[in-house]
């Protein structure tokens, strides 16, 4: 019978459908979890306390990271300090005050092209713009990334403010507040989730950053003060990675900053994780 | 009766869709005022004109003259959030902000410039004695008003909206997302709340409009029908029009 032989292609056709569904993520988590293994079982044994806690001194042959993991923390610290009012104020300009919805398209077009540009465009730009004048140091590696990441905070916060619903801001509007009351009491403090996404994946793209930085914050591994040092070069984990990888031929330590780096993005992760389900809970009271 | 709003030749234009034409009204004061019509006649536009929420729309065009208490409402200079103090509004889903009880009702004042503690607490007081929620709520001024009923946050609405002393509140079909027995409740309230301020609403329903209004206006398509006492409206309409919506002939 025809209807008979076709209900049993269909049947046939939906298990091959899910075998290969299955084999995508089969396939895919294979993948992260030899990744991660791969990494960990290399790293961690270069992992010692001497290692985290010195610098690195040619006369005793030491390799130690601790100027990388504080010029990490420092470029992390200073990008986001300054990308975080620019593109928040930004977002929330573009989409409570601008009228010109032309103009507004356009920036949005721009900034979504901007997030696609290869990171090494902005290095280039970045010497040029902040290296040649005022050296290559952390300062202007902080700076590149801030324009890197300018778009990527702006976005989200943007989409996050799509989701306040407009009744709230009718409500307040019909009480007689002002643009700037409404926006910092009642459409604001909905979008910090929001804003908390946009800041995890920057962090998650200045952590991960190499390219950009080369050519704009320098190899230097000496440690650096806060807020002096920014004036000087300094390597992150992950220029350090590859000096150390590529230069030195030190696949070890390389491994382990690798370890390194794959333990703190997992933190911010977790923390982003934390942060959203307690705003969520406060939300749904 | 004196009127406290009084309206000339208003026309109003979404872009090039004129949603208003040349509606004359007077308000009278103290006193309940329903707009009653079918879908998309123009009467929450209107509403909407008289403390400026249209201005929130792009592209909203108005002509003729609107006038609170003598003055115009569209003079150059107006202070629109001074205007919307004393005309408030409550909406047609009720929308408290995600905070407290007490915050909601507080946000007017503060909004206003008061800060003392005490003077807020006896603003809020009030404010929710005069919406009849007082009872229902003083145990729970801290708890976020988002957990309240469909009710109870209309209710809180309008207790917000009396907290900055308005003149005048315009009500967009205020029951229309309630249930039977919150809506009851707000008709009662409104009527308390005629004794001390004006009240403009809109409404769908033609028994609500009856059952509460002192008058009555029926737009259609955008034109302002006919405008009388409530009484005279739904016994002896005077348009052949208003007679056939109000017996439901269409609608």
């Amino acid at each position: 019978m025809p209807h008979q032989s076709l209900s049993r292609k269909r049947k046939n056709y939906e298990a091959l459908m899910k075998v290969l569904m299955l084999l995508s993520v089969g396939i895919t988590a294979a993948l992260v979890l030899f990744l991660l293994i791969y990494v960990l079982v290399k790293g961690v044994p270069n992992i010692t306390w001497e290692l985290l806690s010195t610098s690195p001194s040619y006369l005793t042959e030491r390799i130690g990271i601790l100027p990388d993991i504080l010029n990490t923390l420092y470029i992390l610290l200073l990008s986001l300090l300054i990308v975080l009012p620019l593109g928040v104020g930004a977002a929330i300009y573009l989409s409570e005050y601008a009228s010109n919805k032309k103009l507004l398209a356009l920036i949005e077009y721009a900034a979504e092209t901007l997030s696609g540009i290869p990171s090494i465009i902005y290095g280039l730009v970045g010497m040029l713009l902040f290296s040649n004048s005022m050296g290559t140091c952390l300062m202007a590696g902080a700076l590149t990334l801030v324009i890197m990441n300018l778009p990527t905070i702006m976005r989200a916060t943007q989409e996050s403010l799509k989701t306040v619903p407009q009744s709230y801001r009718e409500g307040a509007f019909g009480l007689g507040a002002g643009k700037w009351r409404v926006v910092r009491t009642v459409v604001l403090p909905g979008c910090v989730d929001g804003v908390i996404t946009g800041c995890i994946l920057a962090a998650g793209r200045i952590l991960g950053e190499s390219a950009a930085l080369l050519f704009t914050a320098g190899f230097a591994h000496t440690v650096l003060s806060f807020p002096l040092g920014m004036k000087s070069p300094g390597a992150t984990l992950t220029v350090a990675l590859y000096v150390y990888a590529k230069e030195q031929g030190e696949f070890g330590v390389a491994f382990a900053i690798a370890a390194i780096l794959m333990f703190m993005t997992i933190l911010i992760n977790f923390a982003a994780t934390i942060v959203q389900n307690r705003f969520e809970k406060r939300k749904s009271l | 009766m004196r009127n406290i709003i009084t309206v000339k030749d208003m026309c109003l234009w979404y872009g090039e869709h004129q949603a208003l034409k040349n509606v004359n009204i007077e308000i009278p004061e103290k006193s309940i005022t329903a707009f009653i019509g079918p879908s998309g006649c123009g009467k929450s536009t209107f509403l909407k004109s008289l403390n400026r929420m249209n201005d929130l729309i792009p592209g909203v065009k108005i002509t003729g003259e609107l006038r609170y208490e003598g003055a115009d409402i569209y003079a150059k200079g107006v202070d629109v959030n001074n205007l919307r103090k004393e005309i408030g509004m409550v909406f047609q889903k009720p929308n408290p902000f995600p905070m407290s009880v007490y915050d909601n009702v507080a946000y007017g004042p503060r909004t206003h410039g008061i800060s003392n503690k005490l003077q807020l607490d006896e603003i809020v007081e009030k404010a929710l004695r005069d919406a009849a929620i007082w009872d229902e709520l003083k145990d729970r001024l801290k708890k976020n008003a988002l957990g309240l009923s469909g009710g109870q946050q209309q209710r809180l609405c309008i207790a917000r909206a009396l907290a900055v002393q308005p003149r005048i509140l315009l009500m967009d079909e205020p029951t229309s997302a309630l249930d039977p027995i919150s809506t009851s409740r707000i008709e009662e309230l409104v009527m308390e709340l005629k004794e001390e301020y004006t009240i403009v609403m809109v409404t769908h329903n033609m028994q609500q409009a009856v059952r509460v209004s002192d008058y009555t206006a029926f737009f259609l398509l955008g034109e302002l029908v006919e405008f009388g006492k409530t009484d005279d409206i739904f016994s002896q309409p005077k348009d052949k029009r208003t007679e056939d919506y109000i017996t439901g002939r269409f609608g």
